[in-house]
C-alpha cells in the first residue's frame, strides 16, 4: 500500500478500515540466503538496501524482541556529520545525504528535520579545534559555519553566555543537521524492506551459530534453527554476548547512557545545542518536550538504566548553560546500551569465520548512522567488498595501528 | 551504587574512576615471543560479559587505592570488593 496525502484524504473519509498492517508477520523459513541479526536501525535498513540495491534475494531479518525496542527507540535522535577524521567524515556525511531523500525513498514520515546543530566553544584552543574540524567538514562536502557570539544569542536568547566557568565565545554549526523520528526510522525501513520481500521475524532470538569447518551455516533460534548463506550480526549493545557464542572477543565494552524528557513546552529551542565542556546537550521534540542527555555511567552494564550521579550532572550541565530548564519538570529518563568501542569508531566487517559478517561499535553515535551503515553493511553482504565510504571500519585496525580515535582518548571506552 | 571499600566501608560510587576488566592487572610480559599479538589482546579485546564481572574502580576522591570490584553487570548489584594490591599479591605480583 503506498501513502500519500490522497490516501490519508481518502481513509479519513471512509473510516480509517483501509489501512492494514505496515509488515507482514513473517514465520520463519528453513532457509535463507541472507539472515540479519537484530531488528533495530540498523538491521532493517541492511535488509532495505540489501533487497533494494544488490541482490534479488531470500533475506530475514531475525529480532529477539519487537523491531525497535532498542537503542533505536532510546536515543535522543540527533543526525549530523560534523567529523573530523578522515575514516568517519566521508561515512557520516554519506548518511546525512541518505537522510534527506529518505522519507521519499521510504514512501514514510520519518520527520527529518534539518534545525541545525550547534556545538558551543567557550575558549581559544577550543575554537582551533572547532575551526579544524570544520574545514575537514568542508573538505568532505559537508556543510559548517562557525558562528559569534552575537549570532548564537540571536537565534537563542535564553542561553548564560556569561558563565563563569564556561562563557560562549562562539559556536560550530552544521544546519544541515537536525533530528529525526526515531521509531517512524525503525517502521519505515521494516515497511520498506517488507514490501521488497524482506521476512521480519519478531520474538526470534538467536542463541548460537551453526559452524562447520570455519564456515557459518546458520544459526539456532528460540524458534528453531535457520540455515543461510551468510549470516551477519547487528545487534548493537548486545554484540559481545552475541559474539561469544561464534567464540569470539570483541574490542567492544557495553556501557549505558541515559536520556531525559521535559514536560512538553511551547516551543522554545529552535535547533540541537551541544554544551560538550558542560557534557549536556538538548533538542525540543515536537512533542514540545526537552530532550536531553549527557555522559555515560561510565561502568559496564547491561541493565538498560543508570544510576542518579549522573542525572544530577546532567542536569547540572544543562542548568549551567539554559538556566529557564530548571523551570521544567523532568518527565521521563531511560537507558540504552551501548556498543562502546577501543577507539570510539565503529565496525563493518567480516570475521575470520566464513559467512559471518560483523556490524557494531556504534557508542552513542549510530543512531545518525543508520542509513549509511545499512547501506555499507549491504554493501559488504552482497560484494564481499567494504563500501567506500566504510574502508576504514575494520576489525584489525586495532593490531595495525589504524585507530580512528576522534577524542583522542586511547583505548578507554567511557571515555569516547 | 554503593561500593563496600574493605579499609572505609561503604563509599558512594561517585567517588571512583572507573578503570575496566580486572584482567587489566595481568599485563603481558613484553619480552614474550608473542609479546605483539598478547598486547593486542590486553589492550583492545574483553570478554563483556552480562552477569557477574569482576573490574577495576580506583577511589579517586577517597584513598586513592585500587579496588577489584565483583558486580552484576544486569543489575549492578555488587558481591564482593577486594584491595587490588591483595589480588594481584595473592596471584603472585609483587611489584
Ligand atoms: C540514550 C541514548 C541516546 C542516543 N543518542 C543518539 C543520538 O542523538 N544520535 C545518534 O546518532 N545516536 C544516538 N544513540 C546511539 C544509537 O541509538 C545507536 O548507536 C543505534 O541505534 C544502534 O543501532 P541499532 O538501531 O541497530 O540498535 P538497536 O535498536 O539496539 O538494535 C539491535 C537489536 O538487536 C536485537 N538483539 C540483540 N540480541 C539479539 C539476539 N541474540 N537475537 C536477535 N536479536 C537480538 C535487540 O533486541 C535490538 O532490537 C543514542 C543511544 C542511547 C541509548
Amino acid at each position: 500500500m503506498h501513502y500519500s496525502g490522497f490516501k490519508v484524504i481518502k481513509e479519513a473519509l471512509t473510516g480509517h478500515r483501509g489501512w492494514g498492517p505496515a509488515w507482514r508477520d513473517a514465520t520463519p523459513k528453513a532457509q535463507y540466503d541472507y539472515v540479519i541479526i537484530g531488528g533495530g536501525g540498523h538491521g532493517l535498513a541492511t535488509a532495505y538496501y540489501l533487497a533494494k540495491e544488490f541482490k534479488q534475494a531470500r533475506i530475514a531479518v531475525l529480532e529477539k524482541g519487537w523491531i525497535g525496542g532498542g537503542n533505536v527507540g532510546r536515543n535522543t535522535t540527533i543526525i549530523r556529520s560534523n567529523y573530523l577524521l578522515d575514516g568517519n567524515e566521508p561515512f557520516y556525511e554519506f548518511s546525512l545525504k541518505l537522510w534527506e531523500g529518505l522519507e521519499q525513498e521510504l514512501n514514510y514520515n520519518a520527520m527529518v528535520s534539518q534545525r541545525g546543530i550547534l556545538n558551543l566553544i567557550h575558549s581559544d584552543a577550543q575554537r582551533d579545534a572547532f575551526i579544524r574540524r570544520g574545514n575537514a567538514m568542508l573538505l568532505n562536502g559537508a556543510d559548517a559555519e562557525l558562528l559569534s557570539t552575537a549570532q548564537i544569542v540571536e537565534r537563542y536568547p535564553f542561553l548564560n553566555v556569561n558563565n563563569a566557568r564556561f562563557p560562549i565565545k562562539g559556536g560550530l554549526a552544521q544546519h544541515r543537521g537536525g533530528t529525526v523520528r526515531h521509531d517512524a526510522v525503525a517502521w519505515g525501513y521494516a515497511r520498506a524492506a517488507d514490501r521488497r520481500g524482506v521476512d521480519i521475524i519478531q520474538n526470534c532470538e538467536v542463541t548460537g551459530f551453526r559452524i562447520e569447518n570455519g564456515t557459518c551455516k546458520g544459526v539456532e533460534t528460540s524458534r528453531g534453527f535457520i540455515g543461510a548463506g551468510k549470516v551477519a550480526s547487528c545487534v548493537a549493545g548486545s554484540s559481545s554476548r552475541l559474539m561469544e557464542k561464534a567464540g569470539m572477543r570483541l574490542p567492544i565494552e557495553s556501557h549505558v547512557l541515559q536520556a531525559f524528557v521535559s514536560e512538553g513546552l511551547k516551543p522554545l529551542l529552535p535547533g540541537v545545542i551541544t554544551f560538550g565542556a558542560g557534557h549536556f546537550y538538548c533538542s525540543q521534540s515536537d512533542k514540545g518536550g526537552l530532550v536531553f542527555g549527557g555522559d555515560l555511567d561510565g561502568y559496564n552494564s547491561y541493565a538498560q538504566r543508570g544510576n542518579l550521579p549522573v542525572v544530577e550532572d546532567v542536569c547540572e550541565g544543562g542548568m549551567a548553560i539554559f538556566p529557564n530548564l530548571g523551570r521544567a519538570r523532568l518527565l521521563r529518563m531511560w537507558g540504552g546500551i551501548m556498543d562502546m568501542s577501543m577507539d570510539g569508531s565503529p565496525i563493518i566487517d567480516r570475521t575470520h569465520i566464513d559467512g559471518l559478517y560483523f556490524n557494531g561499535g556504534w557508542c552513542y553515535g549510530g543512531f545518525k548512522a543508520t542509513p549509511a551503515s545499512g547501506y555499507a553493511y549491504a554493501h559488504l553482504l552482497a560484494t564481499d567488498t567494504p563500501h567506500k565510504t566504510a574502508t576504514a571500519y575494520r576489525f584489525d585496525r586495532f593490531a595495525t595501528g589504524h585507530m580512528i580515535d576522534e577524542k583522542g582518548m586511547g583505548n578507554q571506552p567511557n571515555l569516547h | 551504587m554503593l561500593i563496600n571499600h574493605p579499609i572505609l566501608g561503604p563509599r558512594d560510587a561517585a567517588e571512583f574512576v572507573y578503570k575496566g576488566d580486572a584482567m587489566l592487572i595481568h599485563r603481558p610480559d613484553w619480552q614474550a615471543d608473542d609479546a605483539l599479538a598478547q598486547f593486542t589482546d590486553y589492550g583492545y579485546l574483553r570478554d563483556n560479559p552480562a552477569g557477574l564481572h569482576r573490574e577495576l574502580w580506583f577511589h579517586e576522591q577517597g584513598d586513592r587505592s585500587w579496588l577489584v570490584v565483583t558486580r552484576n553487570t544486569t543489575t549492578h548489584e555488587i558481591t564482593k570488593v577486594e584491595l587490588a594490591r591483595d589480588v594481584a599479591r595473592a596471584e603472585g605480583r609483587s611489584r
